[in-house]
């Protein structure tokens, strides 16, 4: 007569929303940095992004299949994601295999061996990104520019501007073109070059329903708060909100790392917790720490606290006003 | 005008509503109908009819079989062949009368012209009677019997009537339909209703997507000249319809945990109700009737149809009048696709709460697979009764009851906008569904100690 | 120099001296009087923690028995007599034995004899399953395949068999507790004396629809026609609901039903092999109809 007919529980139809989808809408929001990175850091910057993406991937395949012997999670592009962002958190210089082992250390221990996608605690790409810095400083801190594709100038090797405020305080900066940092800000890794560019990507998720805005903003509102008062009150030794703001790995990191969805609380009042405590974190060792940036620290630190923040706050339910 | 809405949860599926351009047509009558013993939420009704017996159509053949029940009509004229168990739409056994139709011969007193009577001398006692024994019940899903519904406890006041025209569940229209060409009969219906509760004020809330229904019923209401009634524009939103967020939404108060809606002074009747109360008590005409869409987005533009069907006429009946199952269906529902129930035999027959057959494609409907929780948080966001759906898998999953009960898995109103929204594909209802039975069961038994 | 090794050896010898009085002292204070006997009973026992015996596990099994007066509502299905000699031993009561039991799947609604009459897509679990309909055959009662009584047996002793579609049980790890019993929504799965060498005749399904109806459904459905009953000479066998049941208290294995059987659905197991009758195995329906 006819086909058998399924039969299920209801609801009977879904939203055109997976994994996948999200997962590909933060990679197209990634697309304006990184062709901006690319633009300027040419070749050296593809080769690491090309390597950062391709062994993630194949870490994550190979892992899964031979190791775990479990069904691959490739194909809903957590990988991809994992890639660029360690990519884009690191020089353009990087060479190759060192690349390979911050992706070896992203997806097979800050990843797997939690369990996969969903499970992991710690942001996998922050925690590539942090065992690199500790374990090759002298890579992860060589921050020679190199010939881009639409750059005329020679190799140069610049200090980002933070080291240099790391190194000679804050009076080093002090004639500094905010609108052109906004734009473009050559030095430093990929996901530092244009915070126009990211923050473009960042309005995409937004306007997506991919993330919502809260942790984001309030860690903005924080770093802005923290350094305002702290500028207001010793402006020689401070930098301003204004400079915290927009260098450095802020823009990436609070649009990007701290939105990761599995290791950022899920109740809004929590992530405007959480994100002050990235802000604050973020602004004390800017301010008082041995290193120049703290972004990574801080999302890492405060990764610690979201099984609490998940259990501390809970949405408000219907009827219980 | 401000639209109205629930203020927490929701999604917001693609309304699909292909049928809503079709007018209600009469279902030709079958040779034999199955009136099932189990068309209301409560105890199944008792038979009192026997086998050989001649029943005319609008017959009690069936009386209540418990306080929470109903009285259950024949459809249709004809002889009784035979009182016994027969699968229902899940395949599972239950008493139905078989009737084989003969003629089409209405009970005494029954008035069945088209002539809106608008008069409401009748008392309230009198309305209330009426009701019951037509055997009307809630249409809007849940078929709670109207008559109960109607009759606060003591000491509970109605201060609103709220007729539910949101059909909030994409791809129906039956309501749609009834608003627009049988509009007076229902503004009346209300009009019975406010009158069985003492005059309270009353809304028609009617989702945005349906201005020609909004128009129609405000037309009605203008016409009739009836006080203390208006028609409410609700936003476009799933499940704007449900009974909880309806009150929300038009009187902006929450039932609490475990409360019913008159604790709030509300008292939610659907499009479809009103209709059967204004038959009822008008025209002495009991339930037998309902309106039913047949739709599906894999079914052709012109075989969309809105039924005016007689109840206990066999689904398969009405699928092969509308021409059969459509290629590249997958599944039939009967129901919304949010809400609705899948249908394992298509041998059952229509009960008074049959609102649509829906075919859906494959494409639309088979379940994809489940992978790892993301933690988005999308399930949480879409409930609208602020439950953690994520949450309760876990509990679940520890088997934790006691968590579960504190994080009020019992409130859950298994709307489906959890499942509906996750990306990562969990079965987040089919999981909390039994859950929610469970925890139930031991609240029941805590309070039965009490 | 040496002081300071010197102090630091005696600070941390000291601390630790002072907090192993703390614990002590704390320990004895707050000491719980047990019955020796409890650590004894619980020794002997099997240790599954299946809660087979109706307590949540081994130790309150063993405190359950050390408290009760006699052991006649206190048994160890997994262990069974064996194990419950050593604790009657140990509390000195008078031992209750049980006969061995077993559990029984009792549909025989394979894919060949009961055809499926739709797809299920949901969450793979009977009571899920079991709550939305009637299953995706046309039987209402049998065997919903989902194997919630797989997961519930901490024995590994119920496995899916992928070619019927229906559980099997390895009697010889299988040890009563009846949690797949219990998991069943349907209420397939009895407990039945193991018999005499294994061996055993019952029913194999419990539809109660009428005669016709279920054999609509499912080939090896159980009529309930009665004719198992009337050859019965023990009375062992009870028709209800339009479906037949073996008292296995009662049954001598004389196999006379089986053989009167026309849907097969009285299943015969562990008999030996008496060729040139192959009786052992379940009788298959054209024999029967033959017969």
């Amino acid at each position: 007569m006819m086909d058998k007919m399924l039969v299920s529980p209801s609801p009977h139809i879904h939203a055109a929303v997976s994994t996948r989808t999200l997962m590909r809408d933060v990679i197209i929001a990634l697309v304006p940095a990184i062709v901006v990175s690319v633009l300027f850091y040419g070749w050296s910057e593809l080769l690491v992004l090309a390597v950062s993406v391709a062994s993630c991937v194949l870490l994550e395949w190979a892992v899964t299949k031979w190791l775990l012997h479990k069904p691959s999670t490739i194909s809903d592009l957590s990988a991809v994601v994992t890639g660029l962002l360690l990519a884009m958190n690191l020089p353009c210089t990087t060479p190759w295999w060192v690349v390979f082992i911050g992706a070896v250390i992203a997806i097979c221990v800050a990843k797997l061996t939690f369990g996969g996608i969903g499970q992991n605690i710690f942001n996998p790409a922050i925690t590539g990104r942090v065992f690199l810095l500790i374990s090759f400083p002298t890579y992860m801190t060589d921050w020679t520019v190199p010939q881009g594709f639409i750059t005329k100038v020679d190799a140069f090797s610049g200090a980002t501007l933070l080291g240099i405020v790391n190194e000679q305080g804050a009076g080093a900066v002090a004639g500094l073109d905010y609108l052109q940092t906004l734009f473009l800000n050559i030095g430093g890794s990929a996901g530092e070059i244009s915070a126009l560019a990211l923050l473009a990507g960042f309005v995409y998720l937004v306007v997506r329903k991919v993330i919502k805005p809260w942790i984001t903003l309030s860690i903005f509102a924080t770093v802005a708060i923290i350094s305002g008062i702290f500028c207001a009150v010793d402006p020689a030794t401070f930098t301003g909100p204004l400079f915290n703001l927009l260098t450095g790995g802020l823009i990436l990191g609070a649009c990007f790392m701290a939105t990761d969805y599995v290791t950022s609380p899920m109740n809004n009042v929590a992530g405007i917790i959480y994100g002050f405590g990235i802000g604050f974190i973020v602004m004390m060792i800017r301010y008082f720490g041995s290193y120049p940036e703290g972004v990574s620290f801080a999302i890492l630190i405060m990764n610690m606290a979201v099984p609490l923040l998940n259990r501390a706050f809970h949405q408000h339910k219907y009827g219980r006003a | 005008m401000r639209k109205l809405t629930f203020s927490k949860g929701g999604v917001h599926p693609n309304d699909s509503k292909y049928s809503r351009e079709c007018g209600i047509e009469v279902l030709p009558l079958p040779q034999v109908v199955y009136v099932s013993m189990a068309q209301h939420l409560g105890a199944p009704a008792k038979p009192i009819v026997n086998v050989g017996d001649f029943v005319k159509a609008g017959q009690v053949i069936a009386e209540p079989g418990g306080f929470i029940s109903a009285f259950v009509h024949s459809p249709v004229s004809g002889t009784v062949k035979s009182i016994g168990p027969r699968k229902d739409l899940a395949g599972n056994n239950m008493t139905h009368v078989e009737i084989a139709v003969e003629g089409d011969i209405w009970a005494d007193g029954i008035d069945l012209s088209d002539t809106l009577v608008t008069e409401i001398p009748q008392d309230r006692e009198t309305i209330l009677k009426k009701i019951q024994e037509c055997g009307v019940v809630g249409l809007g899903g849940a078929t709670f019997p109207a008559h109960v519904k109607l009759n606060p406890a003591p000491g509970k006041v109605a201060e609103c009537l709220i007729i539910n025209g949101a059909e909030c569940e994409p791809y129906l229209t039956s309501d749609y339909r009834i608003m627009i060409e049988r509009s007076k009969e229902i503004a009346v219906g209300a009009a019975i209703m406010q009158k069985v509760l003492n005059g309270c004020p009353c809304v028609i809330g009617i989702e945005e997507n349906k201005p020609e229904a909004v128009n129609a019923m405000s037309a009605a209401i203008s016409d009739l000249k009836l006080q203390n009634i208006e028609v409410k524009v609700l936003k476009k939103r799933y499940p704007q319809g449900g009974e909880k967020q309806l009150i929300d939404a038009v009187m902006h108060r929450q039932v609490r945990s475990g409360g019913l809606p008159i604790d709030v002074g509300a008292v939610v009747q659907n499009a479809a109700t009103a209709l059967a109360v204004y038959e009822a008590v008008q025209k002495n005409k009991p339930l037998v009737t309902n309106t039913l869409t047949v739709t599906g987005d894999c079914l052709p533009e012109n075989r969309q149809h809105n039924y005016l069907f007689r109840i206990g006429i066999p689904l398969s009946y009405i699928i092969e009048y509308a021409g059969g199952v459509p290629e590249g269906a997958a599944k039939i529902i009967s129901g919304g696709p949010m809400m609705g129930k899948a249908v394992a035999n298509i041998d059952a027959a229509t009960v008074k709460g049959s609102s649509s057959i829906l075919y859906l494609s494959k494409q639309s409907t088979l379940r994809k697979e489940e992978s790892n929780c993301i933690r988005c948080g999308r399930c949480a966001d879409a409930c609208p009764m602020g439950l953690e759906p994520f949450l309760l898998n876990r509990l679940i999953k520890a088997g934790d009851m006691e968590g579960l009960e504190d994080r009020s898995v019992q409130d859950c109103i298994e709307c489906g906008c959890c499942l509906y929204s996750c990306p990562a594909n969990i079965p987040l209802l089919d999981r909390i569904r039994p859950a929610k039975a469970a925890v139930l069961g031991i609240i029941k038994s805590r309070n039965i100690k009490k | 120099m040496s002081t300071t090794i010197i102090w630091t050896i005696v600070i941390l010898a000291g601390l630790g001296l002072i907090l192993s009085l703390v614990l002590y002292l704390v320990a004895a204070k707050f000491k719980v009087e047990e019955d020796p006997r409890i650590d004894e009973v619980e020794k002997v026992m099997p240790g599954a923690n299946c809660g087979g015996c109706g307590f949540a596990g081994c130790r309150a099994f063993a405190d359950a028995a050390v408290k009760a007066p006699n052991l006649d509502n206190n048994y160890c299905p997994v262990g069974g007599n064996e194990v419950m000699k050593k604790v009657a031993a140990i509390l000195g009561y008078e031992i209750v034995e049980k006969t061995p039991q077993v559990a029984v799947v009792r549909c025989n609604g394979t894919c060949e004899n009961r055809p499926r009459t739709n797809v299920y897509d949901g969450v793979k679990s009977c009571k899920v399953k079991a709550a939305l309909y009637s299953g995706d055959t046309g039987c209402p009662f049998g065997c919903l395949g989902c194997g919630d009584c797989v997961e519930a047996c901490q024995f590994g002793a119920i496995t899916m068999d992928p070619a019927t579609g229906l559980p099997v049980v390895d009697e010889t790890k299988c040890t009563a507790c009846g949690a797949c019993a219990k998991a069943c929504p349907k209420h397939i799965i009895e407990l039945r004396n193991k018999g005499p060498r294994g061996m055993r005749v019952f029913v194999s399904c419990v539809n109660k629809d009428k005669g016709a109806i279920a054999r609509k459904a499912c080939t090896a459905a159980c009529i309930g026609c009665g004719k198992c009953a009337k050859v019965c000479a023990q009375e062992a066998i009870t028709v209800e609901d339009n479906v037949a049941y073996i008292d296995f208290t009662k049954c001598k294995l004389c196999k006379k039903c089986v053989a009167e059987c026309p849907t097969g659905a009285i299943h015969t197991v562990n008999f030996p092999v008496l060729p040139p009758k192959p009786a052992a195995e379940p009788v298959k329906k054209e024999e029967v109809a033959n017969a």
